[in-house]
């Protein structure tokens, strides 16, 4: 039976490459969200 | 036979491999969503593509459309290539790709859709319609159809604890990509633009360049677990539970199953369903409520929908983690009916918010199909060739994508021609829809676990 490994990672550099993978996907969404928000406005108006 | 094990090509590319992608203790699991998210957010383009239409029948004539022009039934062909060639490249590489890895996939995937953008281009500069079929349509497409199966098993690995919401999370990124193509693609094509060039050929070049790189980053972030791994405080279930199987079914024994059957038809007429209308949506916003929703608003209402198919990406895939796979079906299919035999009424009460808030309910759920599925068939099939087995159901896309928009447009033509006005033309349609949903219900429903004569030797799983 194959042994069952665990990793639990709190170092700081983990932290930075996550929010540095995060944000470079994030702006990207959140600027498409804000213009799509933006053009949704018109049909309420 | 190669294994996923024995894979290893050396040489330059050796880094692609999979045995160079197993993650060193410490590795952060939640930097795989962000590298899914890399390639996804760059794909979903492809629901955007339609920007390009209308600038390229001017190509030549600039400010109108010259004789010598592309029409746009031509250019409809490109979208429709794509989407076949994204299920034929899912049903025929998922083998190759569970054997591979998800490195080499995305690498490839990164190739193929920003190399797509780079024919096309030659293709616009040339005005050689054949060289964008051949570069949107088939390359690109492929690289659509490895780009979407080759996160989906790495992220069931690394989260056998929450399936749903890791996939969830990444097949969201697919329905977000067009929120950022479409105004990317705008902006573009002003730039580029000059008197006697619609722009057409720099937003490929720009757009090939920037997703090939942005998919490649994601190709560099991803691991895959060492084997054993799992995450802290998970203790894989030792037995099964109703439809959530512990045994592994092979990709070609998937396949002689009645369960990938229905789930292929579950799939089928949730997407026919969800396409046929989002398809349709700036037309049908403007004919229901004619004078009251102008066509700068309803492109508003399309994306709006857009939005909401991503959020429910997202929240329908986390969901089914708790309430189950079975059920999320069973929601989408009883609440989806109810919705689309409503929307008629939406239009003869008059309520623009009623009709908004319902379709946006609506294209949650179309959204959360796609996001879904893998989780589904994890549980029903395992998760050894998860990857492929989903590669295969995605032909059921392919064939939503050709029946959907087919069965809205040629309903509306026949109403039309029998004399219904416009604004009601659409009723006949959404309770046939809302059929479908019926149907879907009904298979979703016969649901049952798979046979053990299907299950594979513990022995071979690992081989």
């Amino acid at each position: 039976m194959t042994k069952t490994i665990h990793h639990e990672d709190v170092s700081g550099a983990n932290t930075i490459k996550l929010a540095l993978a995060w944000t470079f996907v994030g702006i990207p969404l959140l600027w498409g969200v804000y213009h799509t928000l933006t053009n949704a406005v018109l049909l309420f108006k | 036979m190669a294994t996923a094990v024995q894979a290893d090509s050396g040489g330059i590319f050796s880094w692609l491999d999979r045995t160079h992608t197993v993650a060193k203790p410490g590795f952060s699991r939640w930097l795989v969503p962000p590298a899914a998210l890399c390639v996804h957010l760059c794909i979903g383009q492809v629901y955007a593509f339609s920007v390009f239409n209308l600038p390229m029948t001017k190509l030549i004539g600039i400010t109108s459309s010259a004789p010598d022009d592309w029409k746009l039934t031509e250019l409809g062909w490109i979208f429709s290539i794509a989407i076949v060639f994204l299920g034929l490249s899912a049903a025929f590489t998922g083998t190759w790709l569970d054997r591979v890895g998800p490195r080499k996939a995305m690498f490839t995937a990164a190739l193929c859709f920003g190399g797509g953008f780079l024919v096309s281009a030659l293709g616009v500069h040339l005005h050689q319609l054949w060289l964008v079929y051949l570069g949107y349509g088939v390359l690109g497409g492929c690289g659509l159809g490895i780009g979407y199966i080759s996160p989906v098993k790495t992220l069931i690995t690394w989260f056998p604890d929450r399936p749903g919401m890791a996939t969830g999370m990444a097949i969201m990124g697919f329905g977000g990509g067009a929120l950022i193509a479409s105004p990317l693609s705008v902006w573009l094509m002003q730039h580029f633009a000059t008197p006697d060039n619609v722009g057409v050929t720099g937003t490929f070049i720009t757009m090939g360049l920037i997703y090939m790189v942005f998919m490649m980053v994601g190709a560099v972030i991803v691991r895959v677990p060492a084997k054993g791994w799992a995450p802290e405080g998970y203790v894989a279930p030792a037995q099964p539970k109703k439809l959530i199987t512990t045994a592994n079914v092979h990709v070609d024994e998937a396949l002689k199953t009645p369960q990938f059957y229905l789930l292929w038809g579950v799939l089928c007429l949730n997407v026919t369903a969800g396409i046929g209308v989002l398809g349709q949506a700036s037309a049908m916003s403007q004919e229901m409520f004619p004078g009251r929703i102008s066509a700068l608003a309803a492109s508003g209402f399309v994306g709006l929908l857009s939005l909401f198919n991503m959020l429910g990406r997202f929240f329908w895939a986390s969901t089914s983690d708790y309430i189950g796979r079975r059920n999320t079906y069973m929601i989408f299919f009883a609440l989806g009916l109810a919705l689309y035999a409503a929307v008629p009424w939406t239009g003869e009460i008059g309520s623009i918010v009623l009709f908004v808030a319902f379709y946006c309910v609506i294209m949650t759920m179309y959204g959360g199909g796609f996001a879904t599925i893998p989780a589904y068939l994890k549980d029903v099939f395992g998760t050894r060739y998860v990857g492929a087995i989903h590669g295969r159901l995605l032909t059921a896309w392919s064939t939503a994508g050709v029946l959907g928009p087919v069965l809205v447009n040629y309903i509306r033509e026949y109403q039309i021609d029998q004399g219904v006005p416009k604004a009601d033309a659409y009723s006949v349609t959404m309770y046939i829809m809302a059929g479908l949903l019926l149907v879907g219900f009904i298979l979703n429903y016969l649901m049952h676990p798979v046979d053990k004569r299907h299950h594979m030797n513990p022995e071979d799983v690992n081989s």
